[in-house]
């Protein structure tokens, strides 16, 4: 029960915080050129966010799930599970970030969950 | 069409930098935990369990490295969709594949040999489809190409 309960967390807390923070780096605008001290301005800018700092507790719940479940698991039984996150980010992209999810973006997502799963099961 | 091609290509990077330190990261903090034994989901055993994590100077390794991928999937994200992002990431579990076969001489089975197949071609698909869509990233770039 303790790891379902686990993986709902690293599923979701990894989504979801995945979700907040590429909205609000979305919101911050992307650097101008690509060079140390812009990023790093830009990553103080995305980090100052609320979206961020909405994320980041979600990710650090994720983290720490899945440190545990490595620690109870084998890797070939965590990372096909956590594949399913492949599907529920592309829903929440469809559905809270009004991503265009073609069905071309579809099928890529439900190929490479499986390929996931079948890399860390094989 | 040249800033297409130019978002692509910057796309492409930040992605193959956020790949190469999520395998590294994740490599590291496999065996740091392994090193630290199993967790026991009680008071004393969490307790005991982030004093190994905080002394464990592969986990901290292993922390810079996923702080790399967390700034470039930021940078990433602040222009591309997340649902390109993400699928596209998964190409780390092939590298993963690769490096396992090339580097360390390891047999791979037929099972993870064809996982590989799909991810390639599900990142393939997702590749083909335009890096950004949402009303947000666009908006974003209106106003910036204004300024």
């Amino acid at each position: 029960m303790l790891t379902v309960l686990l993986l709902f967390v690293l599923i979701c807390g990894s989504t979801g915080g995945e979700i907040a923070i590429s909205h609000g780096a979305k919101r911050t605008g992307e650097p101008k050129r690509m060079r140390p001290r812009e990023l790093l301005v830009f990553i103080g800018r995305v980090m100052s966010n609320g979206w961020f700092l909405l994320g980041i507790p979600l990710m650090a719940a994720s983290f720490f799930a899945l440190l545990i479940l490595f620690s109870w698991h084998p890797l070939s039984f965590v990372i096909p599970i956590s594949a399913l996150s492949y599907v529920v980010g592309a829903l929440g992209a469809k559905y809270i970030l009004k991503e265009e999810v073609n069905a071309a973006r579809w099928a890529g997502v439900i190929l490479v969950c499986a390929g996931v799963a079948m890399v860390a099961a094989g | 069409m040249a800033s297409e091609k130019r978002l692509r290509i910057k796309t492409l990077i930040m992605v193959l930098a956020m790949v190469v330190c999520a395998v590294v990261g994740d490599l590291l903090l496999k065996r740091g935990m392994s090193e630290a034994g199993a967790v026991q989901f009680t008071a004393s055993g969490l307790g005991h369990a982030l004093m190994q994590m905080a002394t464990s100077g592969m986990i901290w390794l292993g922390i810079l490295f996923l702080l790399g991928f967390m700034a470039s999937q930021m940078t990433v994200m602040s222009w591309a969709d997340y649902s390109y992002v993400m699928p596209a990431g998964a190409f780390g579990y092939a590298l993963q594949t690769f490096l396992a076969v090339v580097v360390l001489h390891e047999t791979v089975s037929a099972k993870r040999w064809i996982g590989v197949l799909l991810i390639c071609v599900g990142v393939v698909l997702v590749g083909q489809t335009k890096p950004r869509t949402s009303e947000a990233a666009e908006s974003v770039e209106k106003a910036v190409a204004s300024c």
